[in-house]
């Protein structure tokens, strides 16, 4: 099985902390559509298997109608065998929601919405510069329910600079009470090269902290534990029987294919992606040539992403998997590096499985880097 | 003979002594313009850069006076104190000495040392103030400092400026008129003093020495008399910019022998070159080298150890003074127990391997060599803590002592005072050179110097202090083994040999400075400091308090992957010690305690 993600780069303005590729000039969203769904075409070989989860994310692919979606879908259904029950995200900002475009989403095959509320605060949403308010942030989940679109996830933001341990009660008490099934949540990275990197630079905003972004993570898993909710990946939490499959996909190493541009596609053993420019995707497209540049990877770099992806989630990393798609001196080399782990608490060996422990899912990064392989 | 003048330059560092050679070598022509390259004695990268000489030098000039041609021989020799003895040997093979001060800073401890070698070896002394046109430059004051140092007259003194080449002249011409020509008869048995070597890496080591009595052939069969070997007179010649060859060089004249020997270990300094057929005595003076410093060098990744070996091995080869032994740490792995003439030299050996060797090494604390004596009455010489017997097994340990002598301005002996005294220093004597020179002797413990000695010195003088030593035997001392203990787990490669009333203090430092170098880990790291079973100090390191980037989306994976793989590569330069990583650099943290 195999998944296929839409990149849509507009967005209507920036958001101080976002660093994805995207253009707030809207003009080429007509031609953009149409090299989209040509590069659908140009790349129908890419995968065989059965596609299960389809992807729009962005920028913002809710700045698109529901009939240009529509078109899209049935371009992919028409390419590659799309399976009936495959789920299909669209992400949408709280400001582009309302009953018309939520009931033609509905009805062009989209089943799962991802809405990009990331704070309840609007303080928090000011200095972020989102397009939307609070007010918009919850009557859109409430919309979307109200239209049948009930699978519903939402993107919060925490350890920013001004959010106090209580707001951040607070928001996560706010996304429970709206029903929602599945919640993404992050600490804020500072990107280098974005507004916030700016702000900071010039002391106009604080800088992250490092011990309330921990803070605000410990009592996140906390919360969600006690509300029953899966945490099963270090910044996915999901009502059972909801965890995103697509996302699911990447972190189990499945191919998938990536159109638009600066999407990355993924076939197993090599990566690619597309170049991350508008007019030059547009052009290259125009001329039936996909701009992408193309990465293969090793057994050992295959290995790292393996650990790397695997580490961060519930299932943790699987020594048999291992030893059977790579060797068993793999294995024995993850497990070998994973013995301080051991010893400290950060890890648990559950049936041949290496899983992080909630300390260690705070040092996720680390952990899988000292588990590495070499070449 | 009488047309030939030996000499050399003594000078503190920075005087310019190099920059005068250069500007001789220049005004007799020796060399042309063409090949002037700023300090042509100092030919290792290293010497140039750090504006020292390393090893000694010789070099052969032709100054026509009045119409007579004259042979120099300059030999350019150390400065630094780790040096003396080469230094020594080199002055023996001169009958002159250009004394050369600095106009803006006067006689430093180290010019009154190499001068007192000088004298013993009744050279002629040539005073020279160099840098006189340099604002801050003190003529008369310099002068007076001289004057009083050598009970030299006025007009003696000569004024130079080896930068803009002011006084060159009068420097040749009092080279030949005050510099005694040589002694010595060419038919007498020969007498060569080795005063150093090279080593070329086609022709093997060539020997630099000044024949005192008799005259040496190409071809002829000599015998060194220290180590008794006997070899054939391949090649011998002067030394010019390069090497010229002759049939003969006669007493009284500077000159390189090639015998075929291939390690520097052969050639020792100070050895005497005598015909095999007709030998003649051996040259006072002689004496072997012996280390002062010892250090382990152990490569960063375990797996280069024998590359490393090879390094080492061709070294050694050009550098007599280093030697090593095989040395296994628990914490290092192989690697090599090293003996050093001082802390320069141990620097020295550290950059050459890194630089001329491409090697990445870890120098673990420097120690003195200590005697340590059983209760069965045994006497062991110890180089290496790890090789300190268990307290219930000593009678007693013996730690060297140095006769330390320190010069400084008046305002600076009270700071002296404290950090020699903080340092278990003993005051012998305090005296005025002149009204503005300070000179004060202690007598200290060598291991003391080893550690932060110089640096400490200089902050305390603002670098109006020049330091000078020489070993004067073994006391008794209360020495004990401080360990160090990451997460419980000893680190051999930090334990050092100190005296117990130090230890404490030591270990409070060394905890907290490892606590600023070794980085955060995903877990608490302890680190302690412990005489036998006793924790003298304590530092923690607090964990990490996240480690975890947010997303790793599709398009994230390449990218987040590079970014571990990095970090992971970054981290083979640190040392596993049970669960704790240890960069590089904490193994020498013991040296830059505050």
């Amino acid at each position: 099985m195999a998944g296929i993600y839409i990149h849509i780069p507009f967005c209507r303005k920036a958001c101080h902390y976002c660093n994805f590729h995207f253009s707030t000039g809207t003009g080429l969203m007509g031609d953009m559509l149409k090299a989209i769904v040509k590069e659908a075409g140009l790349r129908s070989q890419y995968i065989a298997e059965p596609v299960e989860t389809v992807y729009f994310g962005g920028g913002t692919p809710s700045l698109y109608s529901a009939d240009d979606i529509k078109l899209i879908l049935e371009k992919l259904a028409g390419l590659f065998a799309v399976t009936h029950d495959a789920e299909i995200t669209l992400e949408a900002n709280p400001d582009d929601i309302d009953a018309q475009k939520l009931h033609g989403w509905k009805n062009a095959g989209i089943n799962r919405l991802s809405i990009g509320v990331q704070s309840f605060l609007q303080s928090d949403l000011q200095w972020m510069n989102r397009a939307h308010n609070v007010q918009q942030a919850e009557s859109s989940i409430v919309l979307a329910q109200d239209a049948g679109l009930t699978n519903i996830t939402i993107d919060l933001i925490y350890g920013t600079p001004t959010l106090s341990d209580e707001q951040w009660k607070l928001n996560v008490e706010k996304a429970l009470a709206l029903g929602i099934t599945h919640l993404s949540c992050y600490a804020l990275t500072v990107e280098p090269k974005t507004a916030l990197a700016d702000m900071i630079r010039k002391n106009k905003i604080a800088d992250v902290s490092e011990d309330k972004q921990g803070r605000h993570f410990e009592m996140l898993m906390d919360w969600l534990a006690a509300a029953g909710w899966e945490h099963y990946e270090i910044s996915n939490f999901a009502l059972p029987g909801h965890r995103s499959r697509h996302n699911s996909g990447y972190w189990q190493g499945k191919p998938y294919l990536g159109l638009g541009p600066s999407a990355h596609s993924f076939n197993g053993k090599a990566r690619q992606w597309n170049v991350s420019n508008n007019p030059a995707y547009l052009k290259s497209i125009e001329e039936n040539k996909v701009p992408f540049e193309e990465e293969i990877l090793t057994p050992v770099q295959q290995l790292n992403e393996y650990i790397m992806t695997a580490l961060r989630t519930a299932e943790g990393i699987n020594l048999a998997a291992v030893e059977t798609k790579w060797n068993g001196p793999a294995a024995a080399g993850i497990l070998k590096g994973a013995g301080k782990f051991l010893q400290n608490d950060l890890m648990v060996l559950n049936n041949n499985n290496l899983v992080l422990t909630r300390k260690g899912k705070l040092m996720a990064d680390g952990i899988a880097a000292e588990l590495f392989g070499e070449e | 003979m009488d047309k030939i003048r030996n000499f050399c330059i003594i000078a503190h560092i920075d005087h310019g002594k190099s920059t005068l050679a250069d500007r001789l070598l220049e005004h007799t022509k020796t060399i042309g313009e063409r090949d002037m390259m700023n300090q042509v004695l100092d030919d290792m990268d290293l010497e140039r850069e750090k504006g020292i000489t390393i090893k000694s030098h010789a070099i052969q000039m032709q100054y026509t006076h009045n119409g007579t041609t004259y042979t120099l021989n300059l030999i350019d020799t150390p400065g630094h104190v780790d040096f003396s003895y080469e230094v020594s040997r080199a002055l023996a093979a001169c009958e002159g000495a250009l004394l050369l001060v600095d106009a803006s800073q006067g006689i430093q401890a180290q010019t009154i040392s190499n001068l007192y070698l000088a004298i013993d070896n009744d050279l002629e002394i040539i005073p020279v103030i160099n840098k006189i046109d340099m604002e801050g430059a003190m003529i008369p004051e310099v002068k007076d400092q001289i004057i009083d140092l050598i009970g030299c007259k006025e007009n003696e003194i000569l004024l130079a400026s080896g930068k803009s080449g002011i006084g060159i002249e009068e420097i040749l011409e009092a080279v030949v008129a005050r510099i005694p020509a040589p002694k010595g008869s060419v038919d007498a048995p020969l007498q060569a003093l080795i005063f150093d070597s090279v080593f070329n890496s086609f022709r093997g080591i060539i020997a630099y020495y000044r024949i005192f009595n008799g005259t040496l052939k190409k071809g002829d069969k000599v015998t060194f008399i220290a180590t008794g070997a006997e070899y054939e007179a391949d090649e011998i010649g002067v030394l010019k910019l390069g090497l010229e060859q002759r049939t003969e060089v006669k007493a009284g004249d500077v000159g390189y022998i090639i015998t075929g020997i291939k390690t520097a270990k052969d050639v020792k300094v100070g050895d005497t070159i005598t015909l095999t057929s007709q030998p003649g005595e051996m040259i006072h003076g002689f004496e072997e080298v012996k280390p002062m410093v010892f250090a382990g060098i152990f490569p960063v990744v375990t797996e280069d150890f024998e590359e490393l070996r090879d390094c080492m091995d061709k070294l050694q080869l050009n550098d007599a003074s280093l030697t090593y032994e095989l040395e296994t740490s628990q914490a290092l792995g192989f690697g090599f127990r090293c003996g050093f003439l001082g802390l320069l030299h141990m620097e020295i050996i550290q950059e050459r391997l890194e630089r001329e060797f491409n090697q990445t090494v870890i120098t673990t604390v420097p120690n003195v060599s200590f005697y340590a004596y059983t209760s069965r009455g045994e006497k062991l010489v110890v180089n290496n803590p790890a090789e300190m017997p268990e307290p219930t097994k000593l009678d007693r340990i013996e730690e060297p002592f140095i006769k330390a002598q320190i010069i400084t301005l008046p305002d600076y002996i009270g700071n002296i005072m404290t950090l020699c005294l903080g340092k278990r220093g003993i005051l012998i004597n305090q005296s005025y050179l002149t009204t503005t020179r300070v000179e004060l002797i202690f007598e200290m413990p060598l291991t003391e110097i080893v550690f932060d000695f110089y640096d400490k010195l200089k902050s305390q003088t603002r670098g109006y202090a020049s330091f000078d030593y020489s070993p004067i035997g073994y006391r008794e001392a209360d020495i004990v083994k401080m360990d160090i203990l990451l997460n419980s787990e000893k680190v051999d490669a930090l334990s050092a040999l100190i005296h117990r009333s130090r230890a404490q203090d030591f270990g409070r430092k060394l905890c907290e400075k490892l606590k600023e170098l070794l980085p955060r880990q995903q877990f608490q790291i302890a680190i302690q400091a412990a005489i036998g079973a006793k924790v003298i100090a304590r530092e923690n390191i607090s964990a990490m308090r996240k480690d975890v980037t947010a997303k790793c989306y599709g398009g994230d994976i390449s990218r987040k992957r590079k970014l571990l793989e990095k970090q992971k590569e970054g981290k083979k330069r640190m040392r596993q010690i049970g669960s704790v990583e240890v960069p590089q650099e904490a193994f020498l943290a013991v040296l830059k305690l505050d």
